[in-house]
């Protein structure tokens, strides 16, 4: 990390997104530490999604500053690209290839040789006891499975940041502690999550969590500390008396 | 590179393993071909006719031998009042009648002159004619070979000479124009299709997030559309070399520099219909409705373009298709070389360029 010196994985300084008169992103600042476990937490309408965006090399800042795993948001989007991993809410592996063709056509988009893919892919396989379905097609699977099977993907190129957006909608508790333990894991690697959910049990699991209302971040903190500011024993109550204050609706 | 084969060996699975995409892309030319060679041939045979005698003599029944004998005319059973005639009208199974009068061969022989009377299906008009043009030509070849006209002092002969097509073969016309479809349908509903399927399913924002460039997610969805194109169009140049009968005259080489040169254009076209819509049915109504139906009624080859008001031959002259057809008509059928087809040529990469480009550039435009 030669660029970081502070060891931040991702570094917001009043980043802003503006379409037109209407701030989707309202000069959020915010850090987070490598490893790190880091909940994006914001009612749908909130702009965690334009936010990630900008951070995912997808789109440019209209003004702020950024940079993620040390590069600049505006001028590194390439190498912003190469060192991350990104699974969205909708499933995103190829129905129609098998477990083993998923896993090449990722690790040949970036850019693994043929070996590497070979070692990591059994090795991934045996982890998730998928050994028998290898040869299956994707579609074939269950849901839960999909789901571990898709993160698992994600960090197959082992990047140094991993953004999840809402990886766990529709998934049974059961399986999505599963999913967690593969986060925990993920993150004992060295791999910092960036994770956006609606679920208030997993924000429960982050190491720290922001909660973005109507474009600007509103809190910021581990899930304990914001329990005590709010006085209540709760996440669900901590996010309910933060979302209350949106003026805008959600999309 | 290995990012780029990575992505176009997982577009061949896709393509493999959809079983709608498949029939689209080899069952399609197959059935075209011999649907435009076979069924929807605008040739008249075998049609239903059937004959009034109330003559009954020598001369009546010696055309009505001469009819039968024809290939046009299927001789249906002779029927005996006019009713029977319109009967057989209505239920479809003729489409001409035959009627001489009492006494044919009487008048003909006393006065020189007799009548007979020709009804035909006016519902077809086309077909009408000719089979009235066929009646005619085989009653005044009869009357020639009963009595050979007398020599006039001076006569004008016309020396009829069918250019480029001297069997008359029906399927030759179409040809070109299933190979321009068929280009059509595959590379820009396919290729659109396949693009709009990733939005659908979300992966394109894998995609997008990857350190793919977009261009080369263009190039590696293109790619194996193209390469299945040219497998087509060998299917297809075997297929009417073999079945129809249509050898081709010109350079085969040329032929095939051309198409790929269509195809591009078809490719451009589906890779700018992905960028306007998120939803696979769209897609694919767009490039059915808004390609494949003006290929079929403005490139020619169903319709004449020169009959057509000028609005409509004015959308011909900035279809791609229109260009492609004149040009494989030009060397597949007359055997013309590049010289004479060099303005189309240019049209047309002056088309598949800036499709390209815009395709290209509306793709990049998404992104931020």
């Amino acid at each position: 990390m030669k660029n970081n010196v502070n060891n931040k994985a991702i570094i917001c300084e009043k980043l802003t997104k503006q379409f037109g008169d209407f701030k989707a992103v309202d000069q959020i600042s915010f850090d987070v530490n490598q490893g790190e476990i880091f909940g994006f937490l914001g009612a749908n309408g909130a702009g965690k999604t334009t936010a990630m965006r900008m951070l995912c090399g997808l789109s440019f800042p209209t003004s702020g500053k950024a940079s993620v795993a040390g590069f600049d948001v505006y001028r590194q989007q390439e190498k912003i690209k190469a060192s991350i991993g990104y699974m969205s809410q909708k499933f995103s592996l190829y129905e129609n290839l098998t477990v083993s063709e998923n896993i090449e056509f990722y690790g040949g988009v970036y850019g693994l040789s043929r070996s590497e893919i070979k070692t990591r892919g059994e090795e991934m396989i045996s982890k998730l006891g998928l050994g028998n379905e290898a040869k299956k097609l994707v579609g074939e699977l269950p849901l839960g499975w999909k789901q571990k099977l898709s993160f698992s993907v994600a960090i197959f190129h082992k990047p140094k940041i991993v953004f999840l957006d809402e990886p766990t909608g529709g998934v049974d508790p059961l399986t999505r502690r599963q999913f967690w333990d593969l986060i925990y894991e993920a993150a004992s690697n060295g791999i910092t999550v960036f994770v956006t959910t609606h679920y208030m049990d997993e924000a429960e699991y982050c190491n720290r969590i922001s909660v973005m209302v109507d474009g600007r971040v509103e809190a910021l903190d581990s899930p304990a500390n914001l329990k005590n500011n709010y006085n209540t024993h709760s996440m669900d109550e901590v996010f309910y008396q933060l979302a209350r204050r949106a003026r805008r609706t959600g999309d | 590179m290995k990012q780029l084969l990575a992505f176009i060996r997982k577009e061949f699975y896709h393509v493999f393993r959809d079983k709608r995409t498949l029939l689209i892309l080899f069952g399609l030319p197959v059935v075209q071909i011999v649907l435009f060679g076979f069924a929807l041939s605008s040739e008249v045979k075998n049609i239903g006719i059937t004959v009034l005698d109330n003559a009954h003599d020598n001369n009546s029944e010696q055309i009505i031998y001469r009819i039968k004998t024809s290939s046009y005319f299927l001789l249906r059973d002779p029927v005996l009042s006019f009713r029977d005639i319109e009967e057989k009208f209505k239920d479809g199974s003729i489409k001409c009648a035959i009627i001489f009068p009492p006494d044919f061969g009487g008048a003909l022989s006393h006065f020189g002159k007799a009548q007979v009377q020709i009804i035909t299906d006016g519902s077809d008009p086309n077909t009408a004619t000719i089979l009235v043009n066929y009646l005619t030509a085989i009653i005044s070849n009869y009357q020639q070979q009963m009595k050979p006209a007398p020599q006039l002092s001076y006569q004008i002969i016309p020396q009829i000479r069918q250019l480029y097509n001297v069997e008359q073969n029906g399927s030759l016309n179409f040809v070109p124009g299933v190979i321009a479809l068929i280009f059509m349908i595959v590379c820009t509903a396919l290729t659109s299709v396949s693009v709009v399927r990733e939005k659908e399913m979300g992966t394109m924002e894998i995609l997008l997030v990857s350190p793919l460039k977009p261009i080369l997610i263009l190039i590696a969805k293109a790619i194996p559309y193209l390469v299945l194109s040219i497998v087509n169009f060998i299917v297809i140049m075997a297929l009417s070399a073999y079945l129809l009968n249509v050898h081709t005259r010109g350079s085969l080489p040329l032929i095939f520099g051309e198409s790929i040169i269509f195809i591009i254009t078809c490719l451009s076209l589906g890779l700018l219909i992905s960028n306007v819509t998120n939803s696979q049915q769209i897609a694919m109504l767009i490039s059915l409705m808004g390609m494949m139906l003006p290929t079929i009624l403005f490139t020619g080859f169903m319709f004449p373009i020169e009959n057509m008001p000028w609005i409509f031959q004015a959308i011909s002259h900035v279809i791609p298709s229109s260009y492609y057809y004149i040009i494989i008509k030009a060397v597949m059928l007359k055997g013309l070389g590049f010289s004479y087809i060099w303005k189309e040529t240019l049209i047309l990469t002056g088309m598949a360029v800036f499709l390209l480009t815009i395709a290209l550039k509306n793709f990049k435009i998404r992104l931020s």
